[in-house]
């Protein structure tokens, strides 16, 4: 007995949801931050998930493979990502001593 | 058994998500997202894509959350004098928006796969080798130019995270 495949997409759609909730609400950069990598995971998880249905659907499994690689190459970019994101918070923070998003308003019209 | 090892991640999962978005310690949020991570890495196993979990646990939950750690150390923001917190009214339609965002995506989920089986895993639909060669014939040009990138976030990190005073100034010789 397997799992439906979707289940595994509901789990993504709420984990991406309590990303954004959390993406909208916090004021802490950093915070806001780990919010959106909860977000880019939950990516992952249905790019994984729908390369598995995919390769079901068309008996092929070198299209289910696809699927994995594209997640391959997300989580490599979301570590370059990282690094310059969180460097780009350490020059904010030499410059204002605060990470609050609230304060980091000098480019509002 | 596979029904009760997907419950107990996805459960698991969930709520450390929410406690990633909810505690006000980033050393925890971190921490959990560390739970959710692995959690996720598990299901990734379920999917029929070991390599995909351990490239999750190697490189999201040990080298990214390191490093997040290791900033958030850095910066001591729980000292951060000015920090401000969202309004009620922001709260309730971050929430709203989230909450209709995610209904909206699970009934399409919905109407897409709901009467789709899959198959049981074969070791062949797993092997690794087929992943990896699919990665070094097809995939190569995307491969490199993901070396690439990696390089030029390394320089960027290393070019913003330095201080003003310590920047070679451009009239110096």
């Amino acid at each position: 007995m397997t799992v439906s495949i979707f289940w595994y997409l509901l789990l993504a759609a709420i984990l991406f949801g309590i990303g954004t909730a959390g993406a909208l609400t916090r004021r802490n950069g950093i915070a806001i931050f780990l919010s959106i990598e909860l977000m880019l995971s939950s990516v992952n998880l249905a790019l994984v998930a729908y390369s598995r249905l995919i390769g079901e659907r068309l008996g092929d499994l070198q299209a289910a493979l696809t699927g994995q690689l594209l997640v391959f190459f997300v989580i490599a970019v979301a570590a370059a990502e990282a690094a310059v994101g969180l460097a780009l918070f350490i020059a904010v923070f030499r410059n204002r001593r605060t990470i609050d998003v609230n304060h980091l308003n000098i480019m509002r019209w | 058994m596979e029904i009760a090892v997907f419950a107990l991640f996805a459960f698991l999962a969930v709520i450390s998500a929410i406690v990633v978005v909810s505690h006000r310690n980033p050393v925890y949020a971190v921490m959990s997202l560390v739970i959710t991570l692995i959690s996720l890495a598990v299901l990734f196993v379920l999917l029929g894509a070991p390599f995909i979990a351990a490239i999750q646990v190697l490189v999201y939950a040990g080298a990214i959350l390191v490093l997040f750690l290791f900033v958030i150390m850095l910066l001591n923001v729980e000292e951060d004098a000015q920090r401000t917190r969202s309004g009620i009214f922001q709260k309730v339609t971050a929430l709203i928006s989230a909450a209709l965002f995610t209904g909206i995506l699970a009934g399409l989920f919905w109407r897409d796969t709901a009467s789709q089986e899959v198959a049981p895993l074969t070791s062949q639909s797993i092997s690794l080798e087929s992943l990896a060669h699919r990665l070094f014939a097809a995939y190569l040009l995307p491969f490199e130019m993901i070396g690439l990138l990696l390089l030029a976030a390394v320089v960027a990190a290393t070019v913003l995270a330095k201080p003003y005073s310590s920047r070679p100034r451009a009239e110096d010789p």
